[in-house]
């Protein structure tokens, strides 16, 4: 009997995965071929961007990239003969064809533990997750003290993997030890970080290992309740875990008497509001309690009052997901993979502008050469790499310098970034990094719960000085502001929002201070992004007149005779940059638009305090609009545009912040 | 869908008067109505025994929730980084143009709602939109009249 796994996750159904399960269905139905009931819902292999992915069992061939006109052939070769489809295997570095997953270079370093189901089984089948050895674990934990079940925790290492890396078994520990009743053990599937998505996968290839692990911890620390929080934006996950936890329920598993030991647990599925804060610990709290999803001061951990001031145990998916693991295969075993600090494994989502994007699951301590190279085959289309973002909103920009860090919790963080989730950016020479900073800012400000000020009010003022060099109207004391701001926020925000906020911004002028003091000396945005600094032409000698950049602009800005050089009309040019984008010869090239009122000489003053170098009057240009001057006038102080743009210096700022701190 | 009492209540009964229910309940509303009638915020508070201005601050808090009736077809453009980093800006821009709205705006014929989303988690796809509950990945400019006017036919034809 031959199995075909039709993997059904979000990623795949987007390249229409559903049609080609439902085609293997209909022409398989009886010809003796099971096609597996993943049909609907099914893990996620990985690799999305290739797919729709099919893999036949027993031969262990997968195929890429399927569409429903490929069926009949597989049928008739791969199911009746036992050979191979060639078209539709992946093509390895060398060009070769191969046939199993483990060959593939995106899947051979990879090490699945907290991922070992999903892709695997059918979600919705609890029974194959019972042939994986599944609530295997939590059977052991119900003949073990709950003193064994967090030595055990403890032995394993296992720290957070929600991205603040707090040890599991300290935290089960803390929250066991005390005499409060009842207590709650909580879920943290609010995946709010920008590029990750293994939680997602978790959530909807591999329900049941989550519930098991929510269960081993209630176990362990005397919980009866507990609850799920999931991303709004996830749809079926929340489908896929209502019906888990069901499921779960009706066979005995957890529920009035987990596995008929007489103890209770009873979970239950809260569905977020559409708030990024709330993926932290204390407003995801308040969210379930009902109420507007603000952060609170940790002086109380959540571990003694959490939750309706109760003893309260959070953790995050993928964390919940490696505990039946421990518990099952030994917590020794589970120590030996990693580093001395972080032990296990890690999910990665690896995206951007990387050649092989998906998920992957990698012990800790590879480095950040092995992840974007070896698996995720380099960057796309062969351009230079730049940077890789890790850590979403709360990480940092590391350069092509720092690659051959091994990631895990600490080592990133020494370096202003930091591990977080588990996403992975990829950036190319196209990507501008100011913009990313911006970017990062924007989306941070949009999500700033508004509770403490220097948040609030650090982040709105940041994005006006970003914005203001991403428009060309930054000066040089810009960017001793932003760090100074940066600092301020590390400080005295009240939650690891705000706290973090700071790195994208401070990591980029780390490493990439180059492009910020192009932005504002040069009013020239290398990576040609920013579109007030961009100006799109066509290097006659490259171009060979293909029309492509013609039929991807949008407002027919660009024009030419097939096989004659092209042009672009930098009136009708509105810098998307879709020429760029098109041109598959590098043709189309970027330079600096030149600003209004610019003055002589600007572009000269490299020495890193332009503007005070500068006589008054003479700041090489002036600030845009004035509602932007008027809104960090408003923040900074004692300072507004003008003074800025006549070169007040840092100093000055540093006493403006000085006294408003002393003045409170 | 016009706003009636009995629904509204057939949609509360569903859970105990207790605050933490108060979000589901939010988010049931919007479902229903694409948006929260202001009937609806009334019933809740009563039937919560929550003063209107707190459930007022968690619908503007949060994102999943609107005071405001949207449009037909909800399209959330992602602007996730990996989103951002290949071609989000342009295609919002894009999207601008052809709808004539801004982001968070609805059409005037009330077919459309532009919405920017942070992250879809499908990065695979990149840059990626969502109409409804329609993925459309690896999205480029010339690909969005034909998704638009796809819609547009279907709603002239019904």
């Amino acid at each position: 009997m031959k199995t075909i796994r039709v993997c059904c996750d979000t990623g795949c159904l987007a390249s229409g995965s559903m049609k080609v399960a439902e085609e293997f269905e209909r022409l398989s139905a009886g010809s003796g071929v099971r096609v597996e009931c993943h049909v609907k819902r099914t893990g996620c292999n990985g690799f999305c961007e290739k797919g729709p992915l099919v893999t036949i069992l027993p031969d262990d061939i997968s195929y890429y990239q399927v569409k429903p006109s490929d069926v009949p052939e597989i049928l008739e070769k791969t199911i009746g003969k036992g050979e191979a489809v060639e078209r539709l295997l992946y093509r390895n570095d060398k060009g070769e064809r191969v046939l199993r997953q483990q060959d593939n270079p995106f899947y051979a370093p990879q090490l699945k533990i907290a991922l070992r189901n999903v892709g695997r089984i059918d979600p919705e089948n609890v029974d194959d997750y019972l042939e994986e050895g599944g609530y295997q674990a939590l059977k052991k934990a119900l003949g073990m003290t709950p003193g064994e079940i967090l030595d055990e925790m403890d032995v394993s290492g296992l720290r957070g993997r929600g991205g603040a890396g707090f040890p599991t078994g300290r935290k089960w520990r803390t929250a066991a030890g005390y005499d409060v009743f009842p207590k709650y053990v909580v879920c943290n599937g609010d995946e709010g970080d920008p590029g990750a998505f293994m939680d997602r996968s978790i959530l909807e290839g591999d329900p049941h290992s989550v519930i098991e692990g929510m269960a081993i911890c209630a176990l362990a620390i005397g919980a009866e309740e507990g609850f799920l929080y999931i991303r709004d934006e996830y749809s079926l996950a929340v489908e896929n875990f209502r019906a888990a936890i069901r499921v779960a329920e009706e066979r005995g598993f957890i529920g009035d008497s987990v596995m008929g030991s007489g103890k209770k647990l009873h979970l239950s599925v809260v569905r977020g509001g559409g708030a990024f804060v709330c993926g932290e610990s204390t407003a995801l709290m308040q969210s379930i309690e009902g109420k507007v999803g603000e952060p609170r001061a940790k002086y109380i951990r959540s571990v003694q009052r959490g939750l309706w001031d109760h003893p309260t145990v959070l953790n995050n998916v993928e964390t919940f997901a490696n505990v039946p693991y421990i518990i099952m295969h030994g917590a020794a075993g589970y120590a030996a993979i990693g580093t001395e600090g972080s032990k296990g494994t890690k999910v990665f989502t690896l995206v951007g502008k990387v050649r092989r994007t998906g998920l992957v699951e990698v012990p800790m301590g590879v480095t950040l050469r092995q992840l974007i190279y070896d698996i995720g085959g380099g960057v796309q289309n062969g351009r230079p790499f730049k940077a890789v973002q890790t850590g979403g909103p709360s990480g940092g920009c590391i350069p092509e310098s720092m690659m051959d860090l091994p990631v895990d919790f600490d080592t990133l963080k020494e370096y202003g970034a930091m591990m977080g989730s588990g996403g992975m950016i990829v950036m190319d020479d196209r990507s501008c990094m100011v913009e990313v900073a911006r970017y990062y800012v924007d989306f941070l400000c949009g999500e700033s719960c508004g509770k403490c000020t220097p948040c609030r009010e650090g982040l709105k003022q940041m994005l006006a000085i970003l914005e203001d060099i991403c428009h060309g109207r930054g000066t040089m004391e810009d960017l001793d502001l932003l760090e100074s701001l940066g600092e301020t926020m590390k400080d005295s925000s009240l939650c690891a929002l705000g706290q973090s906020a700071p790195n994208p911004v401070l990591t980029t002028l780390k490493y990439f201070r180059n492009e910020y003091e192009a932005h504002i000396l040069e009013h020239r945005c290398p990576a040609g992004v920013c579109k007030e600094l961009t100006s799109f032409y066509v290097d006659p000698d490259k171009c060979r007149g293909c029309s492509a950049c013609v039929r991807a602009c949008p407002v027919g800005a660009a024009s030419g005779e097939p096989r004659s050089p092209h042009k672009i009309d930098p009136d009708k040019c509105i810098s998307c940059g879709s020429c760029r984008e098109a041109c598959r010869f590098d043709a189309v090239l970027t330079k600096g638009k030149a600003v209004r009122k610019m003055k002589a000489g600007a572009g000269e003053n490299s020495s890193g305090n332009g503007a005070r170098d500068a006589a008054p009057g003479d700041g090489g240009f002036e600030r845009g609009t004035a509602a932007v001057s008027n809104e960090r006038g408003t923040a900074a102080g004692n300072e507004n545009s003008t003074e800025s743009g006549n070169g007040i210096g840092k100093a000055g700022f540093d006493a403006a912040m000085a006294e408003g701190r002393d003045g409170k | 869908m016009p706003v009636s009492k009995e629904d509204i209540d057939g949609i509360l009964k569903h859970y105990p008067r207790e605050q933490r229910y108060s979000l589901a309940i939010m988010q049931d509303l919007q479902r229903r109505y694409n948006y929260i009638p202001r009937e609806g915020m009334e019933a809740l508070s009563e039937y919560l025994g929550c003063p209107l201005s707190n459930l007022y601050s968690m619908a503007t808090f949060y994102k999943a929730l609107s005071l405001k009736p949207k449009g037909r077809h909800i399209i959330k453009l992602c602007d996730g980084t990996a989103c951002h980093i290949r071609g989000a800006v342009p295609l919002l821009d894009g999207l601008r143009r052809l709808l004539e709205i801004g982001e968070g705006e609805t059409t005037e014929d009330g077919l459309f709602s532009l919405e920017l989303v942070n992250c879809l988690g499908s990065c695979a796809l990149a840059p990626a939109m969502v109409v409804d509950e329609a993925y459309y990945g690896n999205m480029t400019l010339e690909k969005l009249p034909g998704i638009l006017e796809q819609y547009r036919k279907e709603a002239s034809g019904s």
